[in-house]
């Protein structure tokens, strides 16, 4: 018995190194100078380059325009995240609260129409796509950013479900207090979804943040690249350098990194709740 | 639908509004517009089209070129899900039994989920740099010499490693959560008749994993063909020519570098056929999971 758990705790942290040495490097070559790198490869020791990397990569404009720098990459980042994550919340919640609490013609027309969108990522469909939003001039816009990416229906989906798995008492109770159907949907649905609705923007968070086709067919000005987007930025500018960067090309993928790892990690049994009951 | 349920003439249409007007103009226009193009040859400075029927999809599916790829994308696809699958399965089995440090493993294992496909790609160019990678020394211990970005299978290892690695907190997450439903007292009834914890495994608790296992092959496949997106774009840069790629960066190259929209549109319509048959599947099991649990 004994030795069988010192065998599983060796698994276990094979496993561990694998997943976490090639972020612990990125973050440790992000410490060196670029000539350090460059002479000697990727780093195993923290060096002490730590504060200049990030303050350069952060605050100096770079790329080929010059006019772009790490923090702006950041914003966009944040703005994408959010943008995305809100906007789906908002749109998804509401016509699922129409789906499961409505009754209406061309109700199932709808609801057939809205889940046709799981049928077909974006990937296969995305020339169509980057014409029709350009002919609605929403190229290098942040709602030409967002709103596409917001027409798959999977939060439409995961609220539906949660809707139906409420008692129909609620409801019945709702309107013998004279409750309509707003009030019933602010003051009774949305505060019994509220775990839901966190797991559910943790991995839409996520999601959006870590978009990559779309925003670099979407955005050519590089005020609107976000982080991701830029990785391919970052390896031409930087990696592609006389003598590369790649100190400061890996100090922009932790960049990329922390954010929603942090968010992973600090909610994780929310976020863990969601992954799991939302692809169900 | 409720049994109770409120009655308005406008309200739901309201509701329903914003979702319905983004799917209809960002979903049902560029996918019908897909169809359409598929069967027309469009002239590449915009003067007009030709209808020609099934041609470009004869042409796709006869050329040489979409024969190697989809031949790669297969090899692709299959290794990524099964060595994803396997290693989590692997990984979940141990976490779920050790008792110290549990939570732990539980964290460092699954926190990868959250980083972006190209980022891992860029983490991974760098590991297996030709100068600077300590993955190509590392290999070279072994007689190895690889050349990523010039030999096509160091490639294609270095972009199936990457995605893998990519791939398997999902897979880890979903399995454990299943292995800590499996309930105590069939594990106890079974390690009262069998010692054998590899055979106790594969006889008892294997099978009642298989409903998220067939749930997780599928996500992976999907994963594999278009999730991948990133790390293959950041990996092969911008020389594409010898390098592995999958179908659904053909796609892309095809519409966005060569211009050839019937042809990229077609292997779109292809595409689009083959999630339709993975999406019917997973539904039907999501059904069926329903049913029983």
């Amino acid at each position: 018995m004994k030795r069988l758990q010192i065998s599983d705790h060796v698994i276990l942290l094979l496993g561990v190194f694998f997943m976490v040495t090639p972020v612990v490097l990125a973050f440790l070559t992000s410490t060196h100078d670029a000539l350090t790198v460059y002479k000697e490869g990727i780093q195993f020791t923290p060096g002490g380059k730590f504060f200049e990397t990030y303050e350069k990569v952060l605050f100096e404009a770079g790329g080929f325009t010059k006019e772009v720098d790490g923090f702006v990459m950041l914003k966009n980042s944040m703005i994408l995240g959010f943008g995305f994550a809100i906007g789906k919340i908002v749109i998804s919640m509401l016509a699922a609260y129409a789906i499961v609490y409505f009754r209406f013609p061309f109700a199932t027309l709808c609801f057939w129409v809205i889940f046709a969108t799981l049928l077909l990522p974006l990937e296969v469909r995305i020339l169509p796509s980057y014409e029709i939003v350009q002919k609605l001039g929403m190229v290098n816009t942040y709602s030409g950013l967002i709103v596409p990416l917001i027409a798959s229906a999977t939060g439409t989906f995961f609220f539906r479900q949660f809707f139906m798995s409420v008692p129909d008492e609620l409801l019945e109770a709702a309107r013998i207090d004279g409750a309509g159907p707003w009030k019933f949907f602010k003051d009774i649905l949305v505060p019994l979804s509220q775990t839901m609705i966190a797991a559910i923007f943790i991995i839409m968070f996520v999601y959006g943040w870590n978009q990559y086709l779309w925003p670099t067919l979407i955005t050519t000005d590089e005020s609107l690249f976000t982080l991701v987007r830029g990785i391919k930025q970052i390896l031409q500018v930087w990696v592609g350098a006389q003598i590369p960067a790649f100190n400061e090309a890996m100090a922009l993928a932790i960049l990329a990194i922390v954010p929603p790892v942090l968010i992973v990690v600090v909610f994780q049994s929310w976020f863990v709740k969601g992954l799991v009951e939302s692809d169900k | 639908m409720k049994k109770v349920y409120f009655q308005s003439p406008w309200l739901p249409y309201l509701l329903l509004l914003p979702q319905l007007s983004i799917v209809a103009i960002f979903f049902l226009w560029p996918a019908a517009e897909a169809v359409e193009s598929s069967f027309y040859l469009e002239d590449p400075f915009g003067f007009g089209s030709t209808f020609v029927g099934l041609d470009n999809f004869t042409d796709t599916v006869t050329s040489s070129d979409y024969g190697r790829v989809a031949r790669f994308t297969a090899v692709f696809t299959c290794s990524v899900t099964f060595l994803s699958l396997g290693l989590a399965l692997l990984l979940a089995v141990k976490a779920d039994k050790v008792l110290r440090g549990a939570s732990s493993y539980k964290t460092l294992l699954m926190w990868v989920y959250a980083v972006a496909p190209p980022v891992a790609g860029l983490i991974g160019v760098l590991l297996f740099d030709q100068h600077v990678g300590p993955m190509v020394d590392f290999f070279a211990m072994f007689g190895w010499q690889m050349q990523i970005g010039v030999n096509y299978f160091d490639t294609s290892f270095a972009m199936i490693t990457t995605a893998v690695w990519k791939q398997i907190p999902v897979n880890f997450i979903f399995f454990l959560s299943g292995l800590q439903s499996v309930s105590k007292s069939v594990q106890e009834a079974a390690s009262i008749d069998c010692r054998s914890g590899f055979r106790r495994f594969w006889t008892v608790t294997f099978p009642l994993l298989a409903p998220t296992g067939f749930f997780l092959l599928i996500i992976n496949i999907t994963y594999a063909f278009f999730d991948t997106f990133g790390i293959i774009d950041v990996i092969v840069k911008n020389e594409p020519g010898n390098n592995p790629v999958t179908l659904v960066y053909k796609v892309y190259l095809d519409g966005f570098r060569g211009n050839d929209l019937g042809g990229s549109s077609a292997q779109s319509v292809i595409l689009m056929a083959m999630v339709f048959i993975l999406t019917i599947i997973q539904f039907r099991l999501i059904e069926r999971r329903v049913h029983y649990t």
